[in-house]
């Protein structure tokens, strides 16, 4: 889960972080009204969770009355890279000499956590990772002590913080990791850290992720979340508890388990289709699941052809193609071709049971895709 | 032969009485696997399809001298539950449980590095021994006994590259599905050493898919130290940067790591071969045989 930035604020300020005064306003009267109160210059920033938010023109910086109305009527209600931003951000803007990048992040390779700090904040600390990866000071922390004061004070001197910002910035390093530890966040950070001309430092944008997997224990946090959907399909398919990434293509895709289903994906290109899904229905496959598996695909307008995958383990295969039977008879015309592909557990059974009339069966996924790919060349056409 | 487990492994089921784990535990049974104690806390003295199932793991290990637990505890409890089998101590841990906290996970990958117990998981289908055991949900069915290992960080792609070998005579050794997870126990390296190191395996099957660096690492791994052949095959060519593919550590970064090309050159580079299809792999492999 993600944080917006007015909410990442609000917990790192609640952390005793220092941030700009900040208002969130949804309407050009409220931005206004914000702009009045902090006192100009102000930034007026997009709260959707896009990157590069700057560049896609969903950060305007507004000097006067005049300037704040039309940054508000210029990103309310814009499109950001196909986010609807509804509320922004009105913030004082802060003078600054230094921009420096403080974070904490999990090291998958070493399977720890790692604190980074670098004075070359203000960028895309990804980038600066591949061009300058002598740029960004390092440190893995043991999960089981936490951050060890030291290694904040490390950190920062190996990142070549002037001396005179280090007890703060060691400070902020600190807080973020203890905040990383508590609430069960997968990354924090701030970039900007900016340095101001009285050598102040002030977190001018904050990210926090927190592990979807913790929500459980996260309650405050989990309260904060605010759905955001690229598309309804995808919001569909969060109702249903599918796995589902929308792609570009035609060729519709179902199937059980991560990488069978990637693999599915893989081969549709691979036979020159083009995906027009991820869909993991997972274990299981009872006719409930099935039909909306379907029904996803089938709301999908781009879809001119549907594969369904099943590989039966624990799943039996007789079941599933009785699940297939019923989602489909459901339907008084088929909407689009299905081809079904069964194997493992009692998959023999399950082929008999598949009703022909509505579904064609392959046995091995070579020919499932294959087939799935020409019925979407045809209906394309 | 085999690496990790046989029919002599004794097994004990942590979370035996829960729905998943009474019905892997009896289908685990019916494999053939030595299961000889559950383990819930609040449940001891009651028994499960005839197992002892005792409160604590230390009584079950001590009690029946158990030396392996699949664990079947819900993601909130089973990062305690995987503590608890490596400081029992357990010779092999392997969780099932998908949706761990990560830092559950990230406090259990210390604990390994202090320990000799080895964890397989988390959110994986677990190992098998065709023939002689399973610990898992595995489909004992599709598997075989044989010469090929095989190591996957993905459940139902594992069953389709085993169908694939088994329906063309090829049996398997140990097959280890070692989780789609950022944060697992035993890793692609860790399971090709233990291929290596076995005599009956004449060679190795690995499926990787796209996320993190392990494939790229093990690649490197394999031209320095394997003499036993490996075929490949990587999961995810077609997915967009950014966009998680169902396991939680299926993601291409937005700086473009993790993606199945710098995967499949890494294996090629290594005299991998990798299959455009889960059924190539196959052909590789025969022609490995």
């Amino acid at each position: 889960m993600r944080l917006h930035e007015y909410q990442a604020k609000s917990v790192f300020a609640d952390a005793g972080i220092p941030t700009p005064d900040a208002t969130l306003a949804s309407s050009v009267e409220e931005v206004v009204e914000a702009a009045e109160e902090i006192g100009y210059p102000v930034a007026v920033k997009a709260q959707v969770h896009v990157g590069g938010r700057g560049k896609a023109g969903g950060i305007k910086l507004a000097e006067s009355r005049d300037e704040a109305e039309e940054a508000a009527e210029s990103i309310i209600g814009m499109d950001l890279k196909g986010y609807h931003v509804d509320r922004v951000l009105v913030e004082e803007a802060v003078d600054f000499k230094n921009e420096l990048y403080v974070g904490v992040t999990m090291d998958r390779g070493e399977g720890k956590p790692v604190a980074m700090v670098s004075t070359k904040g203000g960028v895309n600390i990804e980038e600066v990772a591949e061009e300058d990866p002598d740029a960004i000071a390092r440190e893995h922390i043991d999960p089981a002590f936490g951050m060890h004061p030291y290694q904040a004070r490390k950190a920062v001197y190996d990142a070549g913080v002037p001396r005179e910002l280090a007890r703060d910035v060691a400070s902020v390093l600190q807080t973020m990791y203890q905040l990383w530890d508590d609430r069960d966040a997968s990354e924090v950070e701030i970039n900007p850290l900016m340095v101001t001309e009285d050598d102040e430092i002030i977190a001018a944008d904050a990210v926090m992720n927190i592990d979807d997997d913790a929500l459980f224990r996260q309650q405050e946090l989990a309260e904060m979340e605010e759905e955001t959907f690229e598309d309804d399909l995808e919001r569909k398919a969060g109702e249903y508890g599918f796995d589902y990434v929308r792609l570009s293509g035609n060729v519709g895709i179902i199937g059980n388990g991560a990488g069978l289903v990637m693999t599915t994906l893989d081969l549709v290109d691979y036979y020159g289709g083009e995906p027009a899904n991820f869909l993991d229905i997972g274990g299981g496959a009872k006719a409930e699941r099935v039909a909306n598996a379907l029904d996803m695909v089938f709301s999908d307008e781009n879809v001119d052809a549907v594969v369904f995958n099943i590989f039966g383990g624990i799943t039996r295969g007789d079941e599933v193609a009785k699940g297939i039977n019923n989602a489909l008879e459901q339907f008084d015309e088929i909407p689009k071709p299905v081809v079904v592909r069964l194997a493992g557990t009692n998959a023999e059974e399950g082929r008999e049971i598949l009703n022909d009339e509505l579904v064609t069966v392959e046995e091995t996924l070579e020919d499932a895709v294959q087939r799935t790919v020409e019925y979407s060349e045809e209906e394309a056409q | 032969m085999s690496v990790l487990v046989d029919s002599d492994t004794r097994v004990v089921v942590q979370g035996i009485t829960g729905g998943e784990g009474k019905f892997h535990a009896e289908q685990m049974m019916d494999y053939g696997t030595n299961v000889v104690a559950g383990a819930v806390p609040g449940k001891g003295g009651q028994e499960v399809n005839g197992v002892p199932v005792y409160d604590t793991v230390h009584e079950a290990a001590r009690e029946e001298d158990a030396d392996a637990s699949v664990v079947f505890v819900p993601p909130a409890f089973a990062g305690d539950a995987v503590f608890e089998a490596l400081d029992a101590p357990l010779d092999l841990v392997v969780a099932i449980t998908e949706g761990i906290p990560t830092q559950d996970m990230a406090k259990v990958n210390k604990r390994l590095s202090e320990v000799d117990t080895r964890l397989i998981g988390p959110n994986c289908p677990g190992i098998i021994t065709p023939g002689e055991a399973k610990l898992g949900i595995l489909p004992g069915n599709i598997f075989e006994s044989g010469d090929v290992g095989l190591v996957s960080r993905s459940g139902t792609l594992t069953y389709q590259v085993v169908d694939n070998l088994t329906s063309r005579g090829i049996g398997q050794t140990t097959a280890i599905g070692i989780g789609g997870d950022p944060i697992i126990g035993t890793d692609f390296i860790d399971a090709l050493e233990l291929f290596e190191a076995d005599p009956d395996t004449k060679a190795v099957v690995m499926c990787g898919e796209i996320g993190g660096e392990d494939e790229e690492e093990a690649a490197r791994y394999i031209a320095e130290n394997m003499d036993t052949p490996v075929a490949g095959f990587i999961a995810g060519r077609t997915a967009p940067p950014g966009k998680r593919m169902g396991h939680a550590g299926a993601i291409v970064s937005g700086s473009g790591t993790g993606t199945a090309e710098s995967k499949i050159n890494a294996l090629n580079d290594a005299g991998v071969p990798v299959g455009d299809t889960p059924n190539e792999v196959a052909d590789h492999i025969e022609d490995f045989l």
